[in-house]
């Protein structure tokens, strides 16, 4: 198990004071300005060599994304935190922006020195009321003690700003979260050109997940080297894992990259409910991954590359447990809906597709179907998969395409059971 | 996609009262000039609180006008995020219920039914006196405090149905209940008590000023006084603790060590101080250097170097017998028995190798394998089967990269 002393969110439950002050006796705003000082690349290479992936879902490595910001240009140059947490499993922005939200204003600063912006927006999801007003305290707070803003102690002028969404899962998509910050309808842009080309009105943008940009801050102060040597092999570091549904203790928790799935349930929460025999499945990475068998999660640990091999992935470690007592049907199904409803409508094989999707898994519930269609299922899944302009396409096929691959055989029961119950009803 | 329309009955008309008014202003001038349109959703969500939970048609207008947009734009918005609500919603509560998965899985279902039986069978429709409504809403981002409702600003999360009915009660009743979690729970804290997070030394301020020792390291300063009683079993042959050099390692540095392939044990992973780039480049050299036990040194030295840039040769194995050199990959039974010949035994030995080593020995084969041994990775593979790392065939395991 992962040390204490090498967690970076040490306020993760909001036992102790999320302000300043608190912040700053846990180690928060500690060395900022000495590592300003050693230049941009400095940090970019820094933040590379620390093995960093995006925590939003892709990732991507945070260093390498940042080496792609113009180093001169005459245009303004934007950072842009996407704090548009809504990915069905994920709760772990929530707990940085409200009980930890220096460090993620402390790596703003860094990030934005690091990428020569002088603004940077946070996008916080709508629905986010109390964290929004938590994280606008801390920025409050930050500009008073002349930590950020025009002439700070820092010697970076920076402004941050607090935006908020309505209610839009695709906001969480970059293009999308621009467009939305513009003040459009959150509808995906076409790439290329990348935001680091033209992103946020038409200027160099770079936009990172909350979880990216408030590690910053730790990795600069411990070493690349110690995040480096956290975790496995190209999946270094540290990860807020999130688990929720059929645990005996949900939780959020700040865990080594790499750490075996089991241990993670057993070690934090108490365990499957029933006990590890009773585990049906496992969505491990959030709504949009595959859903992966009880004998794979059994040995599968928890990274990019291990999950990714099971077709499935880490994305946001939101892990969505689930025992033998789940109808994995309708749980695949109410995915499904999330996805229909949350379809921006741009892209015709998404928009028609998810909805389309959602009524086939709504007739197999009830097992109403006949089993070809399973494959037809399918086909259309991959229709939908890689042929829309953001990710949502692909996020809404992976779950059915998960449910099939994994649970065909629940599928075909069901229906067997409803044809065996109506054909005798028929007979009578 | 779902479909929203307006609702047919509108008021009038809409104005900003004088505070919303000055705060509009002050959201307006986040944005560069010219670019005051990305004010739309905060102007619209703050028309909202002031009309009392909902989003009359007058409002898009007005707040479009504002921001000198099209109307169309504003209607745009205003449909296509489904916070806004575009029919009326119940004076004391609204009540958002998360349906998707995770709250699903623990129960959410119950909610709903209580939503129905309790206000009205159908969402988005008003309670009979006109005091509450519901709809059932996307994931609302606390899955780990599932199942869970929002209600204006705040969340009530691990919820019964007899805890929402409870809920209900008091916001009927003209009261806000306690937001968070309704089980005695704090935020996503595993029920009964943390289980990180529990070192008061996070707390009592003493890591401050501890990353300056990372820049003002000199070689030779003592490598970290970790927990040395938990320290697990380091070298790959035989156990760190057989050499007074080894130095208590750090947990971090052993997971470096691991993905070297130089550590077997990882067990005691977790405890320690960070480690600065120079003490870890020190115990990777020290552990690499280590794996010979005394009378082992003992012979290696009788053997060693001769000529310069001649590496180790041994006259024979070690105890008496030599590592299976097949293992490498790239080497079968033939260069192998050459290997021997030559007076190398043990994987350790090449594992050391340094350019000059490797030059001599392409010399000493003659020619006839120049380059194998970099494009194999011999070293590479060596030092992991040096570490007891052994591959999934005889033949041993193609090198990545």
């Amino acid at each position: 198990m992962l040390h204490d002393r090498d967690r970076i969110f040490r306020n993760l439950y909001g036992f102790h004071d999320a302000g300043l002050k608190g912040a700053i006796s846990r180690g928060a705003w500690d060395g900022t300005k000495f590592f300003i000082d050693k230049g941009h690349d400095w940090i970019i290479n820094e933040v590379k060599a620390s093995g960093l992936r995006g925590r939003g879902g892709a990732g991507f490595p945070t260093g390498l994304k940042w080496s792609f910001m113009p180093k001169a240009d005459p245009r303004p140059s934007y950072l842009v935190v996407n704090a548009d947490e809504s990915e069905p499993g994920s709760c772990k922005d929530r707990e940085i922006l409200r009980h930890d939200p220096h460090l993620l204003v402390e790596g703003a600063l860094l990030a934005s020195f690091a990428m020569r912006a002088h603004a940077c927006y946070i996008y916080v999801r709508g629905e986010f009321i109390r964290e929004r007003e938590a994280l606008q305290r801390a920025i409050d707070e930050a500009y008073e003690a002349r930590l950020i803003g025009k002439n700070n102690v820092h010697g970076w002028d920076l402004d941050i700003y607090v935006h908020h969404g309505a209610g839009a899962y695709i906001c969480g998509e970059e293009t999308a979260l621009l467009e939305s910050l513009e003040g459009k309808k959150g509808q995906p842009r076409l790439k290329p050109p990348f935001p680091a080309n033209t992103g946020l009105w038409g200027s160099p943008t770079t936009i990172n997940n909350v979880e990216s940009i408030a590690v910053t801050g730790e990795i600069l102060r411990r070493g690349a080297t110690w995040f480096a040597a956290l975790g496995l092999p190209n999946n270094t570091g540290t990860k807020l894992f999130q688990i929720s549904g059929h645990v005996e203790k949900p939780c959020v928790v700040e865990e080594e990259m790499g750490i075996p799935l089991k241990e993670l349930i057993e070690t934090h929460c108490g365990g499957v409910r029933g006990g590890w025999d009773n585990l049906l499945a496992v969505i491990p990475g959030g709504s949009s991954v595959r859903c992966i068998t009880a004998a794979q999660a059994s040995d599968v640990t928890m990274d990019f590359d291990a999950l990714g091999k099971l077709g499935s992935g880490l994305g946001t470690a939101a892990v969505i447990v689930m025992d033998k007592s789940t109808d994995i049907i309708a749980a695949i199904r109410r995915i499904s809906y999330f996805y229909k409803h949350e379809s921006c409508g741009q892209c015709t094989p998404c928009r028609e597709g998810t909805g389309w999707m959602w009524r086939v898994l709504e007739r197999m519930e009830r097992g109403e179907a006949a089993k070809r269609e399973i494959d037809l299922l399918f086909e259309v899944s991959k229709q939908i998969e890689g042929h829309t302009i953001c990710a949502l396409g692909d996020a809404a096929a992976w779950p059915v395409q998960g449910l099939i691959n994994n649970f065909r055989p629940v599928i075909e029961a069901r229906i067997d059971q409803y044809q065996a119950k109506h054909s005798k009803v028929a007979a009578e | 996609m779902a479909v929203r329309r307006l609702y047919p009955d509108q008021p009038p008309h809409f104005a900003f009262n004088d505070e919303n008014l000055a705060w509009a202003k002050a959201q307006i001038a986040k944005f560069p000039e010219g670019k005051q349109a990305a004010a739309i959703i905060p102007l619209l969500w703050r028309a909202q609180e002031q009309v009392g939970g909902w989003l009359p048609e007058p409002a898009i207008r007005y707040v479009t006008d504002m921001l000198g947009m099209a109307h169309i734009r504003g209607l745009e918005v205003a449909t296509f995020y489904t916070m806004f609500q575009l029919s009326p919603v119940g004076t004391h509560a609204h009540i958002q219920v998360c349906g998707t998965t995770p709250c699903m899985l623990r129960g959410a279902g119950a909610l709903i039914e209580t939503c129905k039986t309790r206000i009205h069978p159908e969402q988005h429709h008003l309670s009979a006196d006109g005091k509450t409504s519901w709809e059932e809403v996307e994931c609302l981002g606390s899955c780990a405090n599932a199942p869970m409702v929002q209600i204006w600003k705040d969340t009530y999360e691990d919820l019964s149905p007899a805890g929402l009915e409870a809920i209900l009660d008091m916001f009927e009743a003209g009261e806000t209940p306690v937001p968070g979690p309704q089980n005695g729970r704090t935020a996503s804290c595993p029920e009964g008590g943390p289980t990180t997070l529990t070192d008061a030394a996070l707390y009592d301020g003493s890591t401050i000023g501890a990353w300056k020792k990372r820049f003002d390291e000199t070689s030779d300063v003592a490598p970290a006084p970790a927990a040395a009683a938990s320290a697990p079993t380091v070298a790959p042959s035989p156990p760190a603790s057989a050499s007074p050099k080894n130095p208590a390692v750090h947990p971090a540095a052993l997971t470096a060590l691991a993905n070297a392939g130089l550590v077997k044990d990882l067990n005691a992973r977790g405890t320690g101080k960070p480690m600065s780039a120079d003490e870890l480049a020190r115990l990777k050299t020290t552990t690499q250097a280590a794996p010979l036990t005394a009378a082992q040194s003992a012979q290696v030295t009788q053997d060693a170097k001769g000529a310069a840039g001649k590496p180790e040769m041994l006259s024979q194995p070690r105890d008496g017998k030599g590592d299976d050199l097949g293992l490498i990959w790239g080497v079968a039974d033939k260069l192998a028995e050459k290997l021997n010949a030559l007076g190398i035994w043990h994987f350790d030995q090449i594992a050391k190798w340094t350019q000059e080593d490797v030059a001599w020995f392409e010399e000493a084969m003659g020619g006839a394998f120049k380059g194998r041994v970099t494009r194999d990775k011999w070293i590479e593979q060596c030092q992991k089967l040096a570490s007891g790392w052994r591959p999934g065939s005889d033949a041993g395991e193609r090198p990545k990269g």
